[in-house]
Order: structure tokens, then C-alpha cells, then sequence
């Protein structure tokens, strides 16, 4: 199994650990990931709200890349993710824009590379027989509530990853690995996203409630997809225990982390130190057994 | 209810709003999904399904000056329950695009400078720049102070890099964003 693997601005700041996680992890099965050769930030959302063509044109260029490369392209930022499907839907659905984006490029991009995300890749080229018959440990019951966000999801039509309103990516590999994934109602809330540091307010109010939600269902730790979600879930905690007095210290883990660890791999190949609120009960649950 | 402003700035927004993104505004029939499932509709003075009506009953450049034009998180929740299939964060797109094109007066909250610091990293070195973004910023907005408690630790952690991004593919990036410019006309 081979792809091309992008991964996107944040894996080189804010989600080292999804990164570091998703390479052990992939090397630990088997997966053999290449990484284009000058790949570029894919515009996220400032690109969109900024300018259609900027936000069309930056993620060509990456797959433009890849297509050289004559391979899948592996995303696994949710983000990134979003950004290569809907540019890849706006080039193949509507001429003129291919026209405009092929000028920039100094090349014809049809919009054609498959894009995947990571997950994608473990659940159906990998699979879970597989991925439960190579795990050493066991979550050993550990209650994960799996946050799958926005950008994963949505828009379901150009996306096509799962249920939008219900999705189950996560949670069946939570469960293939031991883990008891709980049934709890915030999976596709919003965190806010990019509003990280504009509105700060907006996401400490949507990162309180979905971390009073999977406190209340009872959560040990969330399980996230997107490095947006994953820093303002983790890094956002302090500011809401100081605002509101309340005692928020929920693990925000990347569900490679979880798959890294059940895989035998050691908690700083996976980048755990990385994270803001330590994540000791899962790896003290981990290493029970 | 849902008041019109009589005093309207310029022609109504919605044939403009409907050629950038495509979206049929006027199929809109109130069913307030949208509304219903915005996480920042209780946080903004307006609300998704007010908007798509004022753009059908003609609303102009004041519109722009809405706060939910910049609140919206862009989580495109309203667009996937939405029943008619109206895009209705692609709406919000184009009307963010046309109030940075006409220079709305007030551009709500920082929104806009951020996303301006974004992606001037990204036309410099092909990548997010971090620091540089922040750093440019706060700059702008003139609170140095907001999460610099959080610094150290993230240095620490390596969540952060001191360094600007190496390695991407610059040239290209630099000719994307230059016929961006090109293609918004002289008064961007």
C-alpha cells in the first residue's frame, strides 16, 4: 500500500502529534506513505472566506503534485481533507474554473486525484480484521467519545465520508481496538475551527459545551480527526476553567495515538508529550494490560 | 420578525450573492434549519435564515455590515440540512467576499485581519508561518497580551515553531495569489 501522503501546514506546528502518530502508525502497518516534493498550505479557511479562486488554486497545486506521482493522495488533516475534495468537485464541475486554476499552475489540473483521509485508508484498504489482529494491547474499555467535527463530514455530498449527521469511522475503529466508543450527541458540532484566535469567545463557548457533553456521557478521553478541533478542544480547556471556574481536564487524543499505542508503539513516538492536557489515564489504561 | 432597513445602502445583494456562489436564495421557505443548527446563531445578532430573507427581499450593502457575515465558523451545517439544497455557508462566502470587495464600513470583529495574516504567510514561504501570523495579527488588533501565557508551553511542546516553514514550493503559490489580486480588479 502505497499513497502520497500531504501533510499540511499543521503537521509541522499545532498537530506535530498527528503527524508523528499517523507516520508510526502507517510504518507499523505496513503503509508506505511519500510526501510530494514542495507541497503547500491548501488555504484552509481563511483561503475560502477570503477568495473563491485562492481557495480553489491552492489545493490544485498540491494535487497537481500528486498526480506526477501517479498515486492516491492521503490527507490526514481534516481540514486539508475538506479543502482537496471541494476544490477537486469545483475543477472537475465547471470548466472555467479548471481554465483559471491551469493558468496559475502553469499546467492542466482536471481535478482527478483521489483524495483519502488516513481513517479512509485504515478502515477500508487496511481494514479492521487486520488492524485488531496486529494490536499488542487493548484499550481495554477505556469510554471514547469520538469527535468527528465539521470538516470531515461536511459538505456530505462533495465529501462522501460517512453519515454526516451520524457518523461511525471512529467509533468502529475505537471498538476494533478495544475501546468502548460512546453514544453521546455532540459528534458533529462545531468547535469554532479558524476562529481560534479571532473569536476566541465563540470557541470557548462551543468547546465548553461539547467538553461538559462527553464529561457527562461519561468520556475518559475524545478522539479527534482534525488538528482544528484537537488545539482548540486541548489548548482551550485553561481558558474555560478560568472563565468559568468550572474543572475541564478531558484527554483531546488523535485516534492514531489510540491506534499507535493498542499497534505496541511508545507513547512519545506517538507525540503524547505534545498535548496540553496530559492524556495519563489512557496510557495507564493501555499499559494495564 | 424580520425587519428591512429602509434606508438601504446601494441596489439589493441578491443577484450579486447568487452569481458568485450559485445558491437560489429565493427557494428559501423559513423552515429556520438553518438557523436551528448554527453554533454561533445565539452568539451573533443575526441568524442564517434571517439573512437569506432579507437577501430575497432585498437588502443591500448593509447586509455586509452583519455580524454574522464574520461570526459564522464556516461549519457548513446549515448547508447540509438545509431541504431546498441552498449552499447557505456558501452564501456567507460570497457575502464575505463582497464586503471585503466593497470595503464594508464595519468589517465585524477580527475576522478579516486574521485571515489577511493567514495567508500573507502563506504567499511569503508557501506555508503558515505561525509566529509571523500572529505576531501580524496582533499587530493589528493591538492585544499583544491574549495567549501569550500559552507560548512557552507550546514552544516547549513543539506546537509551535520558531522558524519559518522551508521547503514549499513558493513559486507557484507566488502565482496564484498574484492572479487572485488580478482577478479582484484594481480596488482590491
Amino acid at each position: 500500500m502505497r499513497y502520497a501522503y500531504f501533510p499540511g501546514c499543521s503537521a509541522e506546528s499545532t498537530a506535530r502529534d498527528m503527524h508523528q502518530s499517523t507516520l508510526a502508525v502507517a510504518r507499523a502497518l505496513g503503509i508506505d506513505l511519500v510526501e510530494p516534493k514542495g507541497w503547500t498550505c491548501c488555504g484552509a479557511t481563511a483561503g475560502h472566506q477570503t477568495d473563491h479562486f485562492l481557495a480553489v488554486s491552492l489545493p490544485a497545486a498540491n494535487m497537481a503534485k500528486v498526480q506526477d506521482l501517479n498515486l492516491d493522495m492521503v490527507v490526514s488533516c481534516a481540514a486539508c481533507f475538506n479543502r482537496m475534495k471541494v476544490a477537486n468537485h469545483e475543477i472537475a464541475a465547471h470548466a472555467a474554473t479548471r481554465k483559471q486554476v491551469s493558468q496559475a499552475l502553469e499546467r492542466d489540473y482536471d481535478g482527478s486525484v483521489k483524495v483519502r483521509h488516513f481513517l479512509e485508508v485504515l478502515l477500508d484498504d487496511v481494514g479492521l480484521k487486520v488492524i485488531s489482529r496486529a494490536v499488542k494491547h487493548s484499550l481495554n474499555g477505556l469510554k471514547v467519545a469520538c469527535y468527528y467535527g465539521c470538516l470531515l463530514v461536511r459538505p456530505p455530498k462533495i465529501l462522501k465520508f460517512d453519515d454526516p449527521e451520524n457518523p461511525m469511522s471512529l467509533d468502529r475503529l475505537v471498538k476494533a481496538i478495544g475501546g468502548q466508543s460512546l453514544d453521546w450527541p455532540c459528534k458533529v458540532e462545531c468547535c469554532g475551527g479558524g476562529l481560534s484566535l479571532s473569536r476566541t469567545d465563540v470557541v470557548v463557548q462551543l468547546t465548553d459545551s461539547i467538553l461538559d457533553m462527553a464529561g457527562r456521557a461519561g468520556a475518559d478521553c475524545i478522539a479527534v480527526s482534525c488538528p482544528m478541533c484537537q488545539v482548540n478542544l486541548d489548548l482551550r480547556q485553561q481558558d474555560i476553567n478560568q472563565q468559568t471556574g468550572k474543572n475541564h481536564r478531558m484527554p483531546i487524543v488523535y485516534i492514531t495515538q489510540l491506534v499507535g499505542l493498542c499497534l505496541g508503539l511508545r507513547p512519545d513516538e506517538l507525540g503524547f508529550r505534545r498535548l496540553m492536557v496530559p492524556a495519563s489515564t489512557v496510557l495507564e489504561r493501555v499499559a494495564a494490560n | 420578525m424580520i425587519t428591512i432597513k429602509k434606508k438601504k445602502t446601494g441596489p439589493g445583494l441578491k443577484d450579486a450573492v447568487e452569481k458568485i456562489c450559485g445558491a437560489a436564495v429565493g427557494v428559501c421557505f423559513q423552515c429556520k434549519k438553518c438557523s436551528s443548527g448554527c453554533p454561533v446563531a445565539n452568539l451573533a445578532k443575526s441568524r442564517p435564515s434571517e439573512m437569506m430573507r432579507q437577501l430575497h427581499l432585498g437588502a443591500g450593502n448593509e447586509l455586509l455590515e452583519s455580524d454574522l457575515v464574520w461570526a459564522c465558523a464556516s461549519c457548513e451545517t446549515c448547508s447540509t440540512r438545509c431541504p431546498m439544497g441552498i449552499d447557505v455557508a456558501g452564501v456567507i462566502d460570497a457575502l464575505r467576499r463582497l464586503a471585503l470587495e466593497r470595503g464594508a464600513p464595519k468589517l465585524a470583529g477580527n475576522v478579516p485581519l486574521f485571515n489577511r495574516a493567514f495567508l500573507r504567510t502563506v504567499q511569503m514561504f508557501g506555508r503558515t508561518y505561525e509566529i509571523g501570523m500572529v505576531a501580524a495579527y496582533k499587530l493589528g488588533t493591538g492585544k499583544w497580551m491574549n495567549d501569550t501565557e500559552k507560548f512557552p508551553t507550546m514552544l516547549r511542546k513543539g506546537k509551535i515553531s520558531l522558524l519559518p516553514p522551508r521547503g514549499g514550493d513558493r513559486k507557484t503559490v507566488g502565482r496564484i495569489f498574484k492572479q487572485s489580486k488580478q482577478n479582484q480588479g484594481p480596488q482590491a
